[in-house]
């Protein structure tokens, strides 16, 4: 039976944990991520899970520990943001590297510099290489259901990766909103229990962790991992069938709002996309065929698929909460471009950077996009497809 | 989205804007409302203006932006009707609050020629007469509720007393002192 | 369950390296012919051995067996050849190319 309740974001991920009930996390504080150990270290003192809670003194060092306790035989997790992330780079790769499932509860944060506390996916998006699986969210109910989801994905045994739930800072993780949870003994069933093969604390067959690989084995070693992750994106959808069964609420690699016959298209990630959805319904209400895609799963990147759903799409502005300093655009304009040349495509795409550091996005803004999109179809050219959207000329 | 109410709150660091907004969002939600409570982030600075915002909807909201054009805009801090432009994008069928001791006759040559309805409350008169104490936000609270007319009264009382009542089990006291803030804001609001 | 060590050669192909490239089970060093990297091997000679032992803790490589409380033959499959042994032996019962 779901529950009904408004939640903060962070609040929503701390739950998901409460009720998945981990064995090990060991946390430092970061904002705007702060909360999530807040509130997990609340539910630890009232004796409502029985994790063992590690305040350690740096991200290297919780991010370490969570690599240690999942190599040990433990389901563990941290969380962190923006700086944190930077700060635990090598373990991130050590953790796809050795193909540990832990999971990282991540509330996107600019990096500096400048020092900024607010919304942007540079941090996450530099990350996006080390081999995690990743998964964003557009709203507090969406950070819910990925976490519930997280292990589920990144303990299958075809899967055995890193996975970084992530949710936009101060936009979701502190408003309120709606949200529907499942109940605590739902949550349990549907994670089920953590038993590895292999693991570091089992005396019958004692295991070596992270060897060192020279250049005979290190390509081949890379080559191995990579196949954990061409597997995701079948498991994502697995695990998200059988979550639509118990919570009713459906979940795919990425969202098509209103792509049926859309000409033009926009494809972004994250709290922005609901705020599209807004200025997409205006348009329709004009007759304007326009429709969004918004992408759940970043890492893997479902080039195919997405090149397969804007395969009728006239123009396309993809959505970059973060800079590339490619001087052509983000990184989510980069897949989404080589996905289309793949597929032959035909869409006129331009890149957007927006919303970086906190920069407001609004409906008008979303619907000033969609005006450029109709020039450039009209042009027949996309123009400069290196753009910035919201930036004061 | 016609049923969408917007609201923008403009204190200072410390005087409990955010949390205002997110009680309100709160006792909406139990009221069966969609909602949302959400302040703009920045260094956490006493006494440095500060804004939070609310939706209140009978549909499920998506936006994440912040609100521009608000039906209603609470200022929990007189002085800041000089420092911020707190009419800004304010509709004219809306309405603005302000918590002063001065009248309305004074107040208004102070509000850049907004041709809306203005409500007054003097929530420090409230807060020191039922909690002994400055919070404005409590009286402010009660006072929004009344001029937007969210929820009836009755109803807004009983969930506001279950929220405290949670909120507060180890202080009763607390309970009876902001409940008779609410009760005397929602009789002094004009 | 060990896994096989001996199937991880720099032959092996991606596909059958272990996940995240872990080796579970204990002694599979065993498996490797290190010895095979020495240049000078040191040399027993038994008839000077006292059969102190003080030759078996300092081997960085195990490879002084002992069985029945004496030493046996060098191992040298593993030994590498560091003579450290060598210094180790008060009686001048092993000797190597180059060591005193």
């Amino acid at each position: 039976m779901a529950k009904r309740d408004r939640l903060s974001g962070n609040e929503a991920v701390a739950i998901a944990l409460r009720q998945i009930n981990p064995d090990v996390f060991p946390a430092f504080p970061i904002t705007p991520s702060t909360e999530i150990p807040q509130y997990f270290a609340s539910f630890v003192a009232n004796g409502q899970v029985d994790t063992e809670f590690i305040p350690v003194e740096s991200e290297h060092s919780s991010m370490s520990a969570a690599i240690g306790a999942s190599a040990a035989g433990a389901r563990s997790l941290t969380a962190t943001s923006s700086c944190g992330l930077a700060y635990m780079w090598e373990e991130l790769y050590i953790a796809a590297s050795n193909r540990l499932p832990l999971a990282l509860a991540l509330v996107n944060r600019a990096l500096s510099g400048p020092i900024n506390i607010n919304c942007d996916h540079s941090d996450s998006m530099g990350a996006r290489d080390s081999g995690w699986i990743q998964m964003y969210a557009e709203n507090n109910q969406e950070a819910y259901d990925n976490m519930v989801q997280a292990y589920r994905i990144s303990e299958h045994k075809d899967v055995r990766l890193p996975i970084m739930i992530c949710q936009d800072g101060f936009i979701t993780s502190h408003a309120v909103e709606n949200i529907e949870l499942l109940e605590d003994e739902e949550v349990k069933k549907f994670v089920g229990e953590y038993s590895p093969e292999n693991y570091l604390l089992n005396p019958e067959c004692p295991m070596a962790v992270g060897p060192y690989s020279i250049t005979d084995y290190y390509m081949e070693a890379k080559r191995n991992q990579a196949e954990g992750m061409k597997h995701v994106s079948q498991v994502v959808l697995d695990v998200a069938k059988e979550y639509a069964g118990i919570s009713g609420r459906a979940y795919g690699l990425f969202e098509e709002y209103r792509m049926e016959d859309a000409e033009r298209a926009v494809v972004m990630i994250g709290s922005a996309a609901g705020t599209t959805k807004d200025a997409i319904d205006r348009l329709r209400e004009k007759g304007e065929k326009v429709g969004l895609i918004k992408i759940r799963l970043y890492r893997p990147f479902p080039a195919s698929e997405i090149a397969e759903a804007l395969k009728n799409v006239k123009a396309v502005a993809i959505m970059d909460r973060a800079e590339g300093y490619t001087n052509h655009g983000g990184p989510l304009g980069a897949d989404v471009m080589s996905a289309l040349y793949r597929a032959r495509g035909n869409a006129l795409a331009v890149n957007y950077i927006y919303g970086l550091g906190g920069r407001d996005v609004r409906v008008e803004d979303m619907e000033g996009v969609f005006e450029a999109l109709k020039q450039i179809i009209e042009e027949g050219g996309a123009g400069e497809a290196y753009r910035y959207l919201g930036l004061r000329e | 989205m016609s049923n969408l109410t917007e609201i923008r709150w403009h204190g200072r660091g410390g005087q409990g804007a955010k949390t205002a907004a997110l009680l309100l969002a709160d006792v909406a939600f139990q009221t069966g409302k969609y909602v949302q409570g959400f302040p703009e982030y920045g260094p956490e600075r006493m006494g440095a203006p500060i804004t939070a915002y609310n939706r209140i909807s009978d549909t499920v909201i998506r936006a994440h932006s912040n609100i521009y054009d608000p039906e209603y805009v609470v200022v929990v801090d007189e002085s800041l009707l000089e420092a911020v432009d707190v009419t800004a994008g304010l509709k004219k069928e809306g309405a603005i609050l302000i918590n002063t001791a001065r009248s309305k006759e004074e107040i208004i040559p102070h509000l850049k020629g907004y041709e809306g309805k203005v409500y007054i409350i003097d929530a420090h008169k409230v807060s020191m007469a039922t909690m002994g104490k400055y919070f404005p936000n409590t009286p402010l609270l009660a006072a929004i509720v009344k001029v937007t007319g969210l929820m009836d009264e009755e109803t807004f009382l009983r969930e506001m007393r279950a929220s405290f009542s949670h909120k507060f089990a180890s202080k009763p006291e607390v309970i009876d002192g902001n409940m008779a803030a609410l009760e005397m804001a929602l009789k002094e609001v004009r | 369950m060990a896994m096989d060590i001996t199937k991880l050669g720099v032959k092996v192909n991606w596909k059958a390296l272990t996940e995240g490239m872990i080796i579970a089970g204990a002694g599979t060093s065993k498996d490797f012919n290190t010895g095979e990297w020495s240049t000078d091997k040191p040399e027993f000679i038994e008839d000077k051995c006292k059969q102190c032992l003080l030759c078996v803790p300092v081997c960085p490589d195990s490879c002084i067996p002992v069985k029945d409380m004496k030493r046996g033959a060098f191992d040298y499959e593993h030994c590498k050849g560091c003579g450290i042994c060598v210094k180790a032996c008060p009686f001048g019962a092993i000797t190597m190319e180059g060591v005193k």
